[in-house]
């Protein structure tokens, strides 16, 4: 009973892992290709469509557009984030419960919306379709993931730490700078992190709010609509490689924290 | 005499309608150290709090070295505080822990590691400076905290129950550091504990708190044998305490009737006054009567041997509420269950207003 029971077990855990990853074996897989159509069967590996992605301009531009979005508008994400953090943890504000949902409610609402009630937004105050547009909007749903993660972390030993520096005559500028970020250093940079890995494969805003230049999820749209070949697959697995670089830098920032 | 160093005038202050500190004015002299001792909840650490400044009070002033200072941030005002948790800086060294203070008053890198090494052999940690404080014990962050205010040479050095987190024979070893260091600097320590034994081992000036108001001060040796309120005799060290009226007051010379029995000693509260009498445990006397004044028979309930003497705890025969504590030499044969006469002597027993 008990082998039969252990065998099930590992039936099932197969059976799990396999319905999750298998979509993205296949399609690394396939990326290696050495023939025009990611069917079987496989005639690779070859890295000819990888070779393919990185001679198009259009693509090597959009990832290059991807990447800057990320960044930058992670880097205001956890700024913005980590602000707000600060003041809600160690200031009491009128009606603060509240304001700290409605801070975090965008995490709640679909990409979609937020898209639209953006562009219509931009359309109204006549900002141009862009990837400024687009990142202004990957700062919209990430500040509140930042938020989250950022004031989780900030505890009262913190106040005490600031204190201690206010008490020995620094300004209050000094006490965030030198006190608080160092010491909130693995959240902040947990948060940051995250939103770049949100922002990088986002597909839906980009898509509403950018035209000429481009990110690299859209371009991918793009290239899909012409049907399937390796090369789809081989950026997507660009794609795939640096968000798995990413989560991984979020992982060991987040959990690999000092007791203090 | 010079002014006080510090002053608080009738400070009062309310946490939203809860009163904490109900106008409270306290001296404290250059060089000296100062206990502010009492039960949670006393307004002890509400009071080292606006001291230092972190707590602006809703009514009274506070003057440093003559200066008002009521409502002087933390910052700028000549007071450091050693932080319960200690609140170093977990992403720096210690020397630069012990520097940030001269960092932020702008004196150069090599003045400021010299000043911090100084401030470190001074505490006995000299070896400590290239460490991060997780790599350092509750004893030495205690250390480094302490050279980290110290170094800025404040007016006032404020200790916020800087004992409470280490085991007691660690704490009794700080204590005498403690107090060493403060000679040695001339500093004056305002330390905040509950700790009693803490606080006569330490004190310059002992100011008992309870409940938002300063009950006694001065000497601890004066606060021991001459508590000026009931609750600090019963706070600071252990006392019998026995509820009585006062039936005839003449030539000094009081007589109080209690449970039990009338009692003469000397005093000056007027006749039909409600006293209590308060006797220290080491001036209780069991067995046969020694005493000039005879406190009736006990049944001694529990016998505990603490090593130099035993504490014994009794119940009188006369009045069941009325329970003896006393401290008897260690070869006494007492047991729990036994019944002993009580007494101890006239001068011994505190005459306090109920």
């Amino acid at each position: 009973m008990r082998a039969a029971a252990r065998f099930a077990a590992w039936v099932y855990a197969i059976a799990v892992y396999g319905f999750i990853f298998l979509p993205v074996v296949v399609l690394v897989l396939f990326s290696l290709q050495a023939t025009s159509f990611p069917i079987p069967p496989f005639t690779g590996p070859s890295l000819r469509w990888y070779q393919a992605v990185l001679s198009d301009t259009r693509l090597t531009s959009a990832l290059v557009n991807s990447l800057l979005v990320a960044v930058l508008s992670s880097l205001a994400s956890v700024t913005l984030g980590f602000l707000s953090a600060w003041g809600f943890s160690r200031f009491v504000l009128p009606g603060s419960a509240f304001l700290r949902g409605l801070i975090t409610l965008p995490l709640t609402v679909s990409y979609l919306i937020i898209g639209m009630g953006l562009l219509v937004l931009f359309n109204w105050a006549g900002v141009p379709k862009s990837l400024l547009a687009a990142g202004i909007g990957h700062v919209v749903i990430n500040l509140p993931l930042c938020f989250a993660i950022i004031y989780s972390q900030m505890g009262d030993h913190q106040i005490n730490i600031e204190r201690a520096a206010r008490d020995l005559g620094a300004a209050e500028w000094k006490v965030l700078l030198m006190i608080t970020v160092p010491v909130m250093a693995p959240a902040i940079f947990a948060g940051f992190f995250l939103s770049m890995t949100f922002s990088w494969d986002e597909f839906v805003i980009s898509f509403l709010l950018t035209r000429f230049e481009t990110t690299l999820p859209v371009e991918i749209w793009n290239l899909l609509r012409s049907g399937l070949n390796p090369k789809t697959n081989a950026v997507g697995s660009l794609v795939f490689a640096v968000s798995i670089v990413l989560v991984v830098f979020f992982e060991l920032t987040l959990l690999r924290r000092k007791p203090a | 005499m010079s002014a006080p160093l510090v002053d608080i005038r009738n400070v009062s202050h309310r946490f939203g309608q809860l009163p904490v500190l109900k106008n409270v004015s306290l001296a404290i002299e250059p060089g000296s150290y100062t206990i502010l001792l009492g039960p949670s909840g006393s307004g002890k650490t509400t009071l080292l709090s606006i001291l230092g400044g972190f707590v602006t009070p809703s009514e009274g002033k506070v003057f440093i070295r003559g200066a008002d200072c009521t409502a002087v941030p933390p910052a700028k005002r000549p007071t450091t505080t050693v932080f319960q948790d200690y609140a170093l800086f977990p992403h720096m060294s210690v020397g630069s822990n012990i520097g940030f203070g001269l960092r932020m008053q702008g004196v150069d890198g090599a003045t400021r590691a010299a000043k911090a090494r100084e401030a470190l052999a001074l505490v006995g940690l000299a070896s400590a400076f290239d460490k991060k404080p997780h790599q350092l014990s509750g004893g030495q962050r205690q250390r480094v905290a302490l050279a980290r205010a110290l170094v800025i040479e404040p007016a006032v050095l404020l200790l916020d129950e800087p004992l409470g987190a280490l085991d007691l024979k660690l704490r009794r070893q700080m204590q005498d550091e403690l107090k060493a260091i403060q000679k040695r600097v001339g500093t004056a320590f305002v330390h905040v504990t509950h700790d009693q034994e803490e606080a006569m081992a330490l004190a310059d000036h002992c100011v008992v708190m309870n409940d938002g108001r300063i009950e006694d001060e001065g000497p601890p040796e004066r606060v021991y044998a001459r508590p000026a309120t009931r609750f600090s005799a019963t706070f600071m060290g252990e006392s019998t305490i026995l509820a009585g009226t006062v039936t005839e007051a003449k030539d000094g010379i009081v007589t109080a009737s209690t449970a039990v029995g009338p009692i003469s000693l000397p005093g000056a509260s007027p006749a039909g006054a409600k006293i209590v009498l308060a006797v220290r445990p080491e001036h209780l006397v069991l067995g046969e009567a020694k005493g000039d004044v005879a406190l009736g028979t006990a049944k001694v309930d529990d016998v505990v041997f603490q090593g130099s003497f035993k504490r014994v705890l009794a119940t009188s025969a006369l009045d069941a509420a009325l329970q003896f504590i006393a401290k008897t030499p260690a070869s006494t044969t007492v047991q729990a269950g036994d019944t002993t006469a009580v007494s101890c002597n006239a001068q011994d027993i505190i005459l306090l207003a109920d």
